[in-house]
C-alpha cells in the first residue's frame, strides 16, 4: 500500500498560514523518496476555498472535516479528527504555529507515537525521517528520528523550507470526511484586538529595536510626565516610532530585544530571542541593539543582518554583514526615506 | 484549589552551551528553575493568595535535579516532588507525559495543572498538552491572562496568545495550562522562603511508586547534537559624512546584493 503523507493546512480568521504551503512542499518532497501521496488535512467550517489552495500548492488531494463546532480552533475536537485521519499514515506534517504544537503533541499521544516539532531540514534514512531542529534557542541542532512507531508527526519551521510555486492548472480530489468529534467542554467566547501587525515568523524582513531606543538625550519629554522612568519610556517609544516607521515602508514585522520589552518599552509580542521568537526573516534591522547571547539565538538564522549601534564593539557586528556605526536616531529617518524613494513607495 | 506546577531544571539563558562528542555542556553557567516555570508558580501563588488551596511543585529529572524545585520553594509552594528513576533516563515528551500525567495522578484531588509553555533547553512546547490529552482534561497552552476562575463552580476563563492575537476561552476544571511571559511579573524568592527551601525534604517518586511498572521506550531518539554551522560574515561597514549619505550607501549594498 502506497505511503501516506498528511499535511494540517493551519488557518486562523479565513487565512493560511503560509508556512502550511511550505509543508505541501516538504510533502511533495518526501513523497518523492519515499513514495506515496500527499494528502491535505482542512478542519474548521466553510474552509472549502482552503481546500483548492491546498491543491495548486501540490497535494494530490484533500480530506475536508467541515462542522460548526470547528469554526473556533480549540485542540480537543481538531486534534481528535486528526488522530483519525492520521491512523494508518506514513507521516503527518504540520507547520510550527501556536495552533499546531499542541495540536501535533495531542495527536502523538492519542496514536502512541513520537513527535518532532519546529524541525528546521531533514533527510531521509533507513526508510525514515531524520530532522534537524534547534535546541537552546538554536544554539544547538538536534537531529531527531522517530525510526519503528508510525506516525512520524513533524512540525516545520516556517521560512525554513521553499514555499512551492502555485499551479492553478492542477487538480485534485477533495472529499469530505466523517468526524468524531468527541465531547468539546471547552467554549470560544471571543477574541482581542491585540493584533501586532506583519507576524513575526512569517516576516521576510524585520525592523528590532533594544534598550538603544531610549537612549535620545536631546529629546526632553513633556513637561507633565515627571517621573523618570516615565520619561524614558517615552523616550523610548519616540525611538519605537522610527523604528515603526522604518518597518512599515519595507513591509516588515517589529522585533524588539529582551531589554527592551523588560524595561516595558514595548509589549512582549515583539520580543526576538531565547525566551521570546526564533526568527530567520531574509533580512533583519538591529537597531540601538548590542546583541546579549539570549538574542543572537533567536535571529542568527537571519539571511541578512544589519545592525546600527552607537558602540562599535557590540557583539551585533559580529553577526551583522553591514553594519554602522552610529546613532539610529540621526540614521533611521534618512534610512527610511531613503528606502521610500528607492522602493516607489 | 490544588494546583500542580510543572517545573524543569534548565541552565541559565546567558549561557554558552556547547557539545563535544554527542555531550552538552554549560561551563559553570548556573541551573536554575527553567525562565518560563517561574511565570507558572507565579501564577499558582497568586491564585493560592486569591483561592487558598496547596501547591505542589513537581519536576521530573536525574536524581541531583532538585534545583528547580527548590526555587519553586523559595517563591512559596507548599510542597515538592522529584520524579526521578534511571529507567526515565533518555525520555521522549511522549514518555514524560506519561510520567507526569502517572504523577498528578498519584497527587489525587489536583484542580488545575500549571506548565510554563516550553523548556528553554529542549524547546518542544508539547509536554503540557500531551499531559492534558492524557489525563482527558483541556488544554489550555499559551495563556496570557487568567480571566476568571471559579473554585466551587469548577470553571476557568482564561486569555490564549495566539500568534494573531487572544483567543478567550471558558473551560471546565480540572485542566491544563501552559502560561507565556505575559502572564505576570515572578517574584524573587524572599530570604526566608530561601531558608525554608533550603530545609526541605524533597521526597523522590519512582517508577515503582508511581506504578509505571513497565516503561514504554521514546518514540523519538537524538541521534546526534551538533553545533550550528559557523555564520561566515564578514562585516562591511557603511560610513560616510552625514547620515543621509550613510543611509543611502546601506540602501545602494543591500539592492546591490539583492537582499531588497
Amino acid at each position: 500500500m502506497a505511503n501516506k503523507i498528511l499535511v494540517y493546512i493551519d488557518h486562523f480568521a479565513g487565512q493560511v498560514v503560509p508556512a502550511s504551503w511550505e509543508a505541501v512542499g516538504v510533502g511533495t518532497s518526501l513523497a518523492e523518496e519515499l513514495g506515496g501521496d500527499v494528502v491535505a488535512v482542512v478542519l474548521g467550517h466553510e474552509v472549502e476555498e482552503f481546500a483548492q489552495n491546498a491543491i495548486q500548492f501540490g497535494a494530490g488531494g484533500v480530506l475536508v472535516g467541515d462542522a460548526p463546532e470547528l469554526k473556533d480552533y480549540r485542540p480537543e475536537p481538531f486534534a481528535s479528527v486528526l488522530s483519525q485521519l492520521a491512523a494508518e499514515a506514513e507521516v503527518l506534517l504540520f507547520p510550527t504555529t501556536s495552533r499546531t504544537r499542541e495540536l501535533a503533541g495531542m495527536v502523538a499521544v492519542d496514536l502512541e507515537t513520537g513527535v518532532i516539532p519546529d524541525v528546521v531540514a531533514f533527510e531521509i534514512k533507513d526508510g525514515s525521517v531524520l530532522a534537524t531542529r534547534p535546541i537552546y534557542a538554536g544554539k544547538l541542532l538536534t537531529k531527531v528520528v522517530c525510526s519503528e512507531k508510525r506516525p512520524q508527526i513533524l512540525t516545520l519551521r516556517g521560512r525554513a523550507f521553499p514555499k512551492p510555486e502555485p499551479d492553478p492548472g492542477r487538480s485534485g480530489e477533495i472529499t469530505p470526511i466523517e468526524m468524531e468529534l468527541g465531547e468539546i467542554t471547552t467554549e470560544v467566547t471571543g477574541y482581542s484586538e491585540s493584533k501586532v501587525g506583519v507576524s513575526l515568523t512569517d516576516a521576510a524582513i524585520i525592523v528590532s529595536g533594544g534598550r538603544g531606543v531610549s537612549n535620545n538625550p536631546q529629546l526632553s519629554p513633556p513637561a507633565e510626565i515627571t517621573d523618570e522612568s516615565e520619561q524614558e519610556i517615552w523616550r523610548a517609544q519616540q525611538g519605537f516610532a522610527l523604528v515603526g516607521e522604518l518597518a512599515q515602508v519595507l513591509g516588515a514585522a517589529m522585533g524588539a530585544s529582551r531589554a527592551a520589552v523588560d524595561a516595558g518599552y514595548i509589549p512582549y509580542e515583539h520580543q526576538v530571542g531565547q525566551t521570546g521568537k526564533v526568527v530567520s526573516p531574509d533580512l533583519y534591522i538591529a537597531c540601538g541593539i548590542s546583541g546579549a547571547i539570549q538574542h543572537l539565538a533567536g535571529m542568527r538564522t537571519s539571511k541578512t543582518i544589519v545592525a546600527i549601534n552607537r558602540d562599535s564593539e557590540a557583539p551585533i557586528f559580529k553577526l551583522a554583514r553591514f553594519g554602522i556605526v552610529g546613532d539610529l536616531f540621526d540614521l533611521l529617518p534618512p534610512l527610511t526615506q531613503a528606502f521610500k524613494d528607492r522602493l516607489g513607495s | 484549589m490544588n494546583i500542580v506546577v510543572c517545573v524543569k531544571q534548565t541552565p541559565d539563558t546567558a549561557a554558552i552551551v556547547t557539545v563535544e562528542d554527542g555531550v552538552v555542556s554549560w561551563g559553570d553557567a548556573p541551573v536554575v528553575l527553567n525562565p518560563w516555570d517561574e511565570y507558572a508558580v507565579e501564577e499558582a501563588l497568586r491564585i493560592k493568595e486569591a483561592h487558598g488551596g496547596e501547591i505542589t511543585a513537581i519536576s521530573l529529572g536525574p536524581e541531583d535535579a532538585k534545583e528547580a524545585l527548590k526555587q519553586a520553594l523559595a517563591m512559596g509552594c507548599d510542597q515538592a516532588i522529584l520524579i526521578s528513576d534511571p529507567v526515565f533516563a533518555g525520555a521522549d515528551t511522549l514518555v514524560v507525559s506519561k510520567i507526569l500525567a502517572a504523577s498528578i495522578d498519584k497527587i489525587e484531588g489536583t484542580d488545575l495543572v500549571i506548565f510554563g509553555r516550553a523548556s528553554v533547553d529542549s524547546d518542544t512546547g508539547v509536554t503540557g498538552p500531551q499531559v492534558a490529552r492524557r489525563l482527558g482534561w483541556p488544554a489550555l497552552s499559551l495563556v496570557a491572562a487568567i480571566s476568571s476562575l471559579d473554585p466551587e463552580g469548577k470553571t476557568i476563563a482564561v486569555e490564549r496568545m495566539l500568534d494573531e492575537g487572544r483567543q478567550l476561552v471558558s473551560s471546565p476544571l480540572p485542566a491544563v495550562v501552559s502560561v507565556v511571559k505575559e502572564i505576570n511579573e515572578p517574584r524573587y524568592p524572599s530570604f526566608m522562603g530561601i531558608r525554608k527551601a533550603s530545609r526541605a525534604e524533597i521526597p523522590l517518586w519512582t517508577a515503582a511508586e508511581l506504578g509505571l511498572d513497565e516503561i514504554s521506550d521514546p518514540a523519538v531518539m537524538w541521534p546526534d547534537i551538533m553545533a550550528p554551522p559557523k555564520i561566515e560574515t564578514e562585516v562591511e561597514m557603511i560610513e560616510g559624512e552625514t547620515p543621509e549619505e550613510i543611509a543611502a550607501r546601506l540602501v545602494d549594498r543591500l539592492m546591490e546584493e539583492k537582499v531588497i
